[in-house]
């Protein structure tokens, strides 16, 4: 082979493996977005059905049941406009509470039964997740919105 | 007082860098002597006040002084010492002054290593880092000081977060920034480099050892980091894909890529646009990745403080040294020469293979990392991405990498035949999916991901082996103890790294397909048997610890009838902050961890016990300590020595290589 055209392959190679390696990724990051949504959201029927997207707000104060088998637990997430009855089987993190912030991962059931996968309390008593926060805030600027 | 002091320190010390920053550049540019001898010690007189700042900051934590804010924020009058004394980098402005401490002293490490490099060189590398010191020192003084008072003063702190009073907090933190800011090393001679035009192969034979003990630092680092998440976060997991976690990964990859280019720098005076690029790219997400976690713009347990003027003094830094560097390679580039050419089927095109992929590695991870949050900064929505993406990205394109880095070490420099280098690797490889296809099946998880896993894992073992026999055989008629001595430290570094890769690989495979894991309600006496073990939660007690209220649970652990040990997991909730906390209680075997932790206590009294069974997860560790053992080998080679004892002047230096 001359050196001229093994330089060619060599790039030639090279450029094809660089883009099977972005095609590759760019595929898999459109199909591993986490989407998220508040309840107000969620009840208006924006977030998408069968897929896994996030929830965020504050764990209802005295929504929180326990199945008999003490693992599967029930509780509701709101943004102080619109609730989200959610359940969710295993360990709740240390710092899951009534009252505090918290942000779910799961998918919506056809019941409206948001089915957790994945409960995410933050590292600090208190701590309010900036998605539980914006959540929040939404319902408070759409409250404001309808009262005028 | 003693604070005040500090403080003042951190100003003399910044005089100091911008000094270092200034004198030595000038003076190297105008080929004045005086000016580029001042370097030395402008580096060591700042790091004496940056120590003496640090103390001045660990002497207020020690004493609890809660006029200090920070201490008062971090520290607590209860917490044991060492966590008081670790509370120091427990928080952003202490972490940022441990990072300029860290950068002080691999600086003094290079004026007292550094004999061999002729003046103007090291006065460019110094005055570099130097520049870096300034930027930092500047944000810590304006933005971030860590010595305000609170008036009046506290009467009480708020103590440290109790996940970070943990012996990991020890020694992660101060591993993780050496590592870090030891990029900074293999930057500052890749800007000289560019300053001086001086692009020949000798710099990347000065910035070698250097590199490498940083790298080492961060592997490490990141393998303590790892192991401290597994076994306190209480669900047993060792890598979650998190953003910071990918803040020191990402550096990390750039990082291997950039010492094995450098190789090939060195030894063949190619790639030397592509290292010096790459050595400004991994200082760059050393960066990027200090600031990602520390600017509060993720919010994780690393996150400490939001601050908008913090943001926008860390976004100036990073333009400003990214956009620099960038500008002065795009100037000095084209007088870079290709160097030595090489053939289609050569050590160098396997090297250059694992470079390109471990890049497109880093930038998938770093896509994945910063996304969101330009989402979030354009007001598009919030999203997130998972682990599934970078697992689906990961796996495929760093199995090529793997199998390009069984082949490089068999194939001659500049050119080589490609049927014979395949001849000898292919028995190792059927042998390889053999063992991965029957380990699969025996475990009873056939599937493509865990067989792949086994396969390269086994061919890489298969292959090291192999590859250190093909070696001995090299010098038939000798020793065996002359034949193992005449093989140089450098190659053992290799050799030891890459059959470390091999060992991380079984862990990782094992690990994510054969772990067990059962969330179980028990009350005291209780007994279960999970995984083929026999658990029996005899009690959960009350125990007071220094700053916390623990319920410890005593569960006992047996076999086939043969008791294998207790395990206490407990319940912590700290005091100062009524913060709870899950402690895991693990017994660590050589081919599989026991992890045991506990969740909520239910009304009537009963406890949510998670079980788990671990197999070979040491070995994700062991694979990790191996790699950076390697580095630590290549490092003590003879030829480094040598160099520095000759102190060849450069012109003989420049013949030599």
């Amino acid at each position: 082979m001359k050196p001229r055209s093994k330089r060619m392959m060599l790039v030639g190679g090279g450029v094809a493996l660089l883009v099977a390696a972005v095609a590759l990724v760019l595929s898999a990051f459109q199909q591993n977005l986490v989407f998220f949504h508040t309840p107000t959201d969620v009840i208006e029927g924006k977030a998408p059905k069968g897929k896994t997207f996030r929830i965020g707000g504050l764990v209802e104060a005295g929504s929180l049941q326990r199945e008999a088998d003490g693992l599967t637990v029930r509780f509701a997430i709101t943004d102080t406009a619109k609730v989200i009855p959610v359940t969710y089987k295993g360990t709740l993190p240390d710092l899951f509470k009534e009252g505090k912030g918290a942000v779910i991962q799961g998918s919506l059931g056809p019941d409206g039964q948001f089915r957790a996968t994945e409960v995410l309390a933050k590292h600090d008593e208190n701590y309010m997740p900036p998605e539980a926060a914006h959540a929040l805030e939404q319902a408070q600027k759409t409250a404001a919105t309808v009262s005028q | 007082m003693i604070p005040e002091l500090g403080h003042f320190s951190l100003v003399l010390a910044f005089v100091l860098a911008l000094v270092q920053a200034v004198v030595p550049m000038v003076g190297a540019a105008r080929n004045n002597p005086s000016m580029m001898a001042v370097a030395r010690p402008a580096a060591r007189g700042q790091f004496v006040f940056v120590v003496f700042a640090f103390g001045c900051l660990t002497w207020a934590f020690m004493n609890s002084d809660f006029s200090v804010a920070l201490a008062a924020r971090n520290s607590h009058s209860d917490t044991p010492m060492i966590y008081r004394i670790t509370g120091v980098w427990g928080n952003h402005e202490g972490s940022l002054l441990l990072w300029a401490m860290a950068l002080s002293l691999w600086t003094v490490a290079v004026t007292v290593f550094s004999r061999h490099i002729p003046d103007a060189f090291l006065a460019r590398v110094i005055g570099v880092l130097g520049c870096v010191s300034t930027g930092f020192l500047a944000f810590l003084l304006a933005t971030s000081n860590p010595f305000s008072r609170l008036l009046p003063g506290a009467a009480e702190g708020r103590d440290l977060n109790p996940l970070l009073q943990d012996p990991g907090m020890i020694i992660h933190p101060p591993l993780l920034y050496m590592g870090y800011v030891g990029f900074a090393v293999a930057f500052a001679f890749a800007i000289a480099a560019l300053l001086s035009g001086r692009m020949d192969a000798a710099w990347a034979r000065w910035s070698r050892p250097w590199t490498t003990v940083a790298w080492v630092f961060l592997t490490v680092g990141i393998a303590v980091g790892s192991a401290w998440a597994y076994y306190e976060l209480g669900w047993g997991g060792w890598w979650f894909w998190d953003p910071v976690e990918n803040a020191s990964f990402m550096p990390w990859l750039l990082g291997t890529a950039l010492i094995h280019s450098l190789a090939v720098t060195e030894k063949r005076g190619a790639f030397r646009s592509w290292t010096v690029l790459l050595a400004i790219g991994a200082f760059s997400l050393s960066l990027l990745g200090t600031f990602l976690v520390r600017s509060g713009v993720i919010t994780s347990v690393h996150a400490f403080a939001t601050d908008p003027a913090r943001g926008l003094f860390i976004i100036g830094l990073l333009v400003l040294v990214i956009g620099a560097s960038l500008l002065l390679f795009a100037w000095r580039a084209p007088t870079l020469s290709g160097g030595g050419s090489f053939g289609l089927v050569s050590r160098e095109t396997t090297l250059l293979g694992n470079n390109v992929l471990l890049a497109v590695v880093s930038a998938s991870v770093l896509l994945g990392t910063l996304y969101p949050l330009f989402l979030d900064a354009l007001n598009l929505g919030k999203i997130s991405v998972g682990p599934p993406y970078f697992q689906a990205v990961f796996v495929p394109l760093m199995t090529p990498v793997v199998v390009l880095m069984m082949f490089g070490p068999y194939l001659r420099w500049k050119s080589d035949a490609a049927g014979a280098v395949a001849r000898r690797l292919a028995p190792a490889g059927i042998a390889s999916l053999l063992i991965g296809i029957g380990i699969a099946v025996a475990i009873g998880h056939f599937t493509w991901r865990t067989t792949l896993g086994l396969t390269l894992a086994a061919w890489v073992v298969l292959a090291s082996l192999q590859l250190l026999g093909s070696r001995l055989r090299e010098r038939a008629g000798a020793s065996m103890s002359s034949r193992l001595s005449t093989i140089p430290a450098a190659w053992w570094g290799m050799w030891t790294a890459h059959f470390g890769v091999g060992i991380f690989i079984i862990g990782v495979t094992l690990v994510g397909s054969i772990d067990a894991n059962l969330d179980v309600r028990m009350k005291a006496g209780e007994q279960i048997d999970f995984a083929g073990y026999h658990f029996v939660l005899r009690g959960v007690d009350s125990v007071p610890g220094p700053n916390y209220d623990a319920s410890r649970a005593t569960i006992e652990l047996s076999r086939e009838g043969r008791a294998v040990g207790v395990l206490q997991p407990e319940k912590r909730v700290y005091r100062a902050m009524g913060m709870p906390m899950t402690e895991a209680a693990l017994d660590i075997g050589p081919f599989r961890d026991v992890y045991v932790s506990l969740g909520e206590q239910l009304p009537e009294g009963d406890w949510i016990v998670s079980l788990h069974r671990k197999p070979f997860i040491s070995w994700i560790w062991a694979g990790c300590l191996l790699m950076a053992l390697g580095g630590v080998l290549a490092v003590a080679d003879r030829r480094y020595r040598r160099l520095a004892e000759r102190q060849m002047p450069a012109s003989a230096m420049q013949q030599a290589v």
